[in-house]
């Protein structure tokens, strides 16, 4: 087998492991609540449901089953792609997700985008102008300790409610995105853009910067051309931590901006412990994290010529 | 009270910290630097004011007209004023009083959940690394999968598990944090291990269990409690987040997050409300980030830039 499709079923491998400990841990997670799983989906304790209802829930959810049965049967519907059916939205899990993955991936996109983007340029304006550097470590800095719902209210409060530039709230277009795309962005633009400078000026000190400088490169073509590539590696390192931080915020931040979508969703289903549509979000950023993940180790072999020979 | 508290925080750094100081004594100042003074002073403020709020409203009695909890609508979302620095919220409450009483959930949740995960992040990493082959292969498999997936995800399938509640928000930030710290555990356990020093105790015929104590762990723990404080911060934001989503400390308590959601939704009648819990929850956690920076050049024994 050729060492790429070797690496590459490992990973497919390693994915599944993954897959199946999160849902793993979801199903162990449901048992674990205090009290009859039938009352839970009933709606509590305080809920007041007759034994025919609760017989009613065991018979469709099959409670009544070994444990060990009710395990097997949630992981063949998984391996089907389904995800059960919501305790309380009379929906299947699937469903629901789908219809508000688009306004979430809009969100967490823009933002990714606009982080990296916001990374890149603070880092190569600044490397190695250590006036500009010292400034700009305490702007990320700043950003870096605040949390992003203080971030998005803060922007409510100035450009929404006294400049009146966008909307307070609403899903529509993109003037309703664009203060939650910064309220996402800056927290992770702040870390991002501390790692490319450190990579920008190791990358300058080489000796094949002052070579290019030397053959009469400018500045600007030796950070772009030569330099930046090599601060890439450290940056890709981080993107999958920036990914993880960019899902947790977009859970915050349309809490923040009342928007719809997937945070809000899993919010809700925890507030009220429907099970299936936390089970199912789970194991869903389990997959989408997990593949993103592989496609930027994928990049590296790209970025990165040494990668290619190296041991897998 | 306050000096044997933050005394008893420094001790385990103070060997790592002499060693350094007697590598480099040339490069190292005396004289303490102000911003990571100003930092340690203004946690201590904090760590007061969580572990003693009613010590606060005594000192500050001028300021300190009302309890946290005290309504009074008469007196809802008004500005900043002589009985109230920070102004009162859509209950009349003073929100001074509330940031005072505030700072120990957020506390609690960060230190508290930083020092479990890094506790059983201990247990978990050494295993792995000391435990033999299949141990050590099944403790990180399971690790990989706790960080294949985002911490946020965890903490919230904590939480839909467990219900909502400030010791609920802890066990969920120290099941997000433990596999972290046992992956960094065991990469230095096998660094020490491998060592020149714990090799020659071994020659020596020490019995294992003996050489654990006595030199494996102690030289594990302490990069590692530089990197613990270095989580503080991390731990109060996902605290912070989880009550702002609802998820914490429930109300009437205060907690700086579930404050903050409360503020979004009187944005438009008084912007104080926004301002102040915030930047109690942004100040901590700058002061914890660069008390912990400082350590962490104190510890490798140069100069932080």
């Amino acid at each position: 087998m050729p060492p790429l499709a070797r690496w590459l079923s490992r990973r497919l491998a390693l994915t599944l492991l993954v897959l199946w400990g999160a849902a793993t841990l979801a199903f162990v997670g449901m048992r674990l609540v205090p009290g009859d799983p039938a009352r839970v989906i009933a709606g509590g304790v305080q809920a007041h449901a007759t034994p025919e209802v609760l017989d009613a829930i065991r018979e469709r959810y099959g409670l009544r089953e070994p444990i060990v049965v009710q395990y097997a049967v949630f992981l063949g519907r998984l391996a089907r792609a389904d995800l059960g059916e919501s305790y309380q939205l009379n929906q299947s899990v699937g469903g629901v997700v789908l219809e508000q993955l688009g306004a979430t991936a809009a969100l967490a996109a823009g933002a990714a985008l606009l982080g990296f983007a916001l990374a890149l340029t603070l880092a190569l304006l600044t490397a190695g102008r250590p006036r500009a550097r010292a400034l700009s470590r305490a702007v990320e800095f700043c950003a870096i300790s605040t949390p992003n719902f203080w971030i998005g209210i803060l922007l409510l409060t100035v450009f929404s409610f006294h400049l009146r530039w966008f909307p307070v709230l609403g899903d529509d277009g993109v003037a309703a995105l664009v203060l939650p795309w910064v309220a996402l962005a800056l927290p992770i633009a702040g870390v991002l853009s501390q790692v490319t400078r450190e990579g920008l000026e190791r990358a300058l000190d080489q000796p094949f910067a002052l070579t290019a400088r030397s053959r009469g490169a400018t500045e600007n073509r030796i950070r772009l051309r030569h330099a930046l590539r090599h601060a890439a590696l450290p940056v890709l390192t981080l993107s999958g931590w920036a990914l993880g931080e960019l899902l947790a915020g977009v859970v915050v931040v349309e809490t923040v901006f009342a928007r719809q979508g997937v945070g809000q969703v899993v919010v809700a289903a925890v507030n009220g412990r429907d099970f299936p549509v936390v089970t199912g979000v789970v194991v869903l950023a389990a997959l989408c994290f997990s593949l993103i993940n592989t496609g930027l180790d994928l990049l590296y072999r790209v970025v990165d010529p040494r990668m290619r020979q190296a041991a897998l | 009270m306050t000096v044997p508290q933050t005394a008893a925080t420094a001790t385990p750094y103070d060997d790592g910290v002499r060693a350094a100081a007697a590598r480099s004594r040339t490069s190292r100042r005396r004289v303490p630097r102000p911003v990571p003074l100003l930092a340690a002073a203004f946690f201590v403020l904090v760590f007061v004011a969580a572990a003693f709020p009613g010590l606060f409203a005594s000192l500050f009695a001028g300021l300190f007209n009302q309890g946290p909890n005290v309504v009074d609508p008469a007196a809802a979302l008004r500005g900043p004023s002589q009985g109230h620095p920070f102004g009162t919220d859509q209950l009349g409450r003073d929100v001074f009083a509330r940031v005072v009483y505030g700072a120990r959930p957020s506390l609690l949740v960060g230190l508290g959940s930083t020092l479990l995960a890094g506790a059983a992040g201990s247990v978990w990493g050494l295993l792995a690394a000391l435990g033999g082959r299949v141990a050590g292969e099944a403790a990180m498999r399971v690790a990989d999968v706790f960080l294949a997936f985002p911490s946020i995800l965890m903490a919230l399938l904590v939480v839909a598990v467990l219900g909502p509640g400030t010791g609920h928000a802890v066990v969920a930030i120290t099941i997000s944090l433990a596999p972290g710290f046992a992956r960094i555990v065991r990469v230095q356990a096998l660094v020490v291990r491998g060592s020149p020093y714990v090799r020659a105790a071994t020659n020596l015929g020490l019995p294992p269990w003996r050489i654990l104590c006595r030199h494996i762990v102690p030289n594990v723990l302490a990069p590692l409690l530089i990197l613990a404080t270095l989580n503080v911060g991390t731990a109060i934001i996902a605290g912070a987040s989880l009550s702002f989503l609802g998820l914490g400390p429930q109300p009437p308590d205060p907690e700086w997050g579930s404050m903050l959601a409360q503020a979004r939704d009187y944005l438009d009648a008084s912007w104080t409300l926004a301002v102040f819990p915030g930047a109690a929850i942004t100040l901590t956690v700058m002061s914890v980030s660069v008390i912990g920076r400082e350590l962490q050049a104190r510890y490798e024994g140069r100069e932080s830039r």
